[in-house]
């Protein structure tokens, strides 16, 4: 399974990574999208949701199940990838890549800190 | 809470990563590693999958009486059976009410097989034994058998390679019985997918090693083993009801599409065929249509079907088809809007989508049965 080190991490299997501007694009992790399947439906918030850390950004649905989607950071989304409308596959293929969800314009960077990284995140979807 | 059943199958499904997922008091596979719904629903239609179906209920009547015993207990007409034989019926209540929706086959005159959805077979056989005038015939053996279906284009090359016999190359709704290294296995031509196959009845402690040799003598014939996931998704796609979604103590045959399977002239009737008859002269209240969506989502079970903004129905059953790759879905409707083309839309999360009714199956199947 492919856990960039670069990256955080949170509980429900969202990716973020800094963007060095104050933003941080997040998508669902690799382990995410081998769990679901499929997907087939992903539904993003739109530009302009302001968003408190756990609320709702969205949904991922694969043949199966209704995943909903969390924000590891507070802040307001500042771009929602609208490819995935048409390809919600890539969320399959390159879920670090193409597959990015939304972009967040963060309140304060201490979010992004306190989220797990990369070996932290490798225990915790080992249990 | 009592402890999730295993099939004689349960250490090969973990031995392929299978997911295992409660279902029906069974601990079963909901898909397996490195394979996944939707490569073990294209499988199933372009290959051959197979299916643990083991959980499923055996109901053996047994007797001289059997058959007119059995026959006032199911909606279809089973004294037209001739011996190897089978045909779907409707177990009803009283009321006309579906207990359940069950295969019967004749295996001869005096033996019967019966079989039934896991999650029903005491409520099943709790009915038989209250309203058959011999209960002493019924018998349940649903610890007795396991059961593989085998399904798809190469169905019969797979299962001629395993057990060859009489019942590969004949038409639907058949049963013979085949061998496999000494046991008798019972195989009907028979299955839920849509697809032609087969689903092979097998004792219980030999279900591994068939399951294993039709594993490995399939290889090249594209064979994968397939969980619950994807055999809804098969089911789906061809509108087959799945008790508990569109048939259930409250719902008639008649409303969920399967008149087909309902005799209520057959000489003496059945149990539940005068009501059957009223509910028909009345009208039905509820009729199971096929949705298409038209907008981007995927409908799911329990969410409500709107018209001009008011609450008509509510879906069944829903997913993204795999096979047409669109958003699909069976929902019961008033009759006055289950009409092809009829514009509805769907309550996903809030979001009115955009739907209509179109015909199903949904889908067009990668095989077919010899007529």
């Amino acid at each position: 399974m492919n856990i960039p080190a670069n990256l955080r991490y949170t509980n429900d299997h969202e990716w973020a990574r800094d963007e060095g501007d104050g933003s941080y694009t997040v998508g669902i992790t690799d382990f995410a999208q081998e769990s679901l399947g499929g997907i087939v439906y992903v539904e993003l918030a739109a530009e302009g949701t302001r968003l408190k850390a756990g609320d709702r950004f969205g949904t991922v649905e694969s043949t199966k199940s209704v995943s909903e989607l969390y924000a590891p950071i507070s802040g307001v989304i500042a771009a929602r990838n609208t490819d995935l409308d048409g390809a919600p596959d890539a969320c399959n293929t390159d879920p670090y890549g193409s597959a990015w969800m939304v972009r967040i314009s963060a309140e304060s960077s201490g979010e992004f800190e306190a989220l797990m990284d990369a070996s932290a995140y490798a225990t915790h979807t080992a249990g | 809470m009592t402890a999730l059943q295993r099939t004689p199958l349960y250490d090969a499904h973990l031995r392929l990563g299978g997911q295992m997922v409660a279902f029906a008091g069974w601990e079963m596979p909901v898909q397996y590693a490195g394979k996944g719904l939707v490569v073990e629903h294209e499988a199933t239609r372009t290959a051959v999958g197979l299916f643990d179906v083991s959980h499923m209920g055996e109901i053996l009547v047994q007797g001289a009486d059997a058959m007119v015993e059995l026959n006032r207990l199911v909606s279809n007409d089973i004294s037209k059976l001739e011996d190897g034989d089978a045909c779907y019926n409707v177990l009803c209540h009283e009321d006309g009410g579906a207990v359940d929706d069950l295969y019967v086959y004749r295996l001869d005159s005096e033996r019967w097989f019966v079989v039934v959805n896991a999650s029903n077979v005491d409520k099943d056989f709790a009915h038989m034994q209250r309203l058959a005038r011999k209960p002493e015939l019924f018998h349940n053996r649903s610890r007795d058998f396991g059961q593989i279906a085998v399904q798809g284009p190469n169905a019969s090359a797979l299962l001629a390679r395993v057990s060859p016999g009489d019942a590969i190359g004949l038409p639907r709704n058949k049963i013979r019985v085949h061998s496999f290294r000494g046991a008798n296995l019972l195989v009907a031509t028979t299955g839920y997918t849509g697809e032609a196959g087969f689903e092979v009845y097998c004792p219980p402690e030999i279900a591994d090693s068939l399951w294993t040799a039709l594993l490995e003598a399939g290889a090249d014939l594209g064979v994968t083993p397939v969980g619950l996931g994807a055999r809804d998704t098969l089911r789906l796609e061809m509108g087959f009801p799945l008790y508990g979604h569109e048939l259930d103590d409250q719902t008639s045959g008649y409303e969920a599409r399967v008149g087909w399977a309902i005799k209520p002239k057959k000489l003496g009737g059945f149990v539940g065929s005068d009501a059957l008859l009223r509910l028909q002269a009345a009208g039905l209240p509820k009729k199971l249509v096929g949705l298409e969506l038209l907008d981007r989502g995927v409908p799911r079970a329990d969410c409500q079907v709107l018209h001009n903004g008011a609450v008509v129905g509510k879906v069944t059953s829903g997913t993204h088809s795999p096979t047409a790759k669109k958003p699909i879905a069976l929902a019961y409707v008033p009759p006055g809007l289950s009409a092809l083309g009829t514009e509805l839309s769907v309550d996903i999360r809030g979001q009115a989508k955009r739907a209509v009714v179109v015909a199903f199956p949904f889908v067009t199947p990668g095989s077919f049965f010899p007529q």
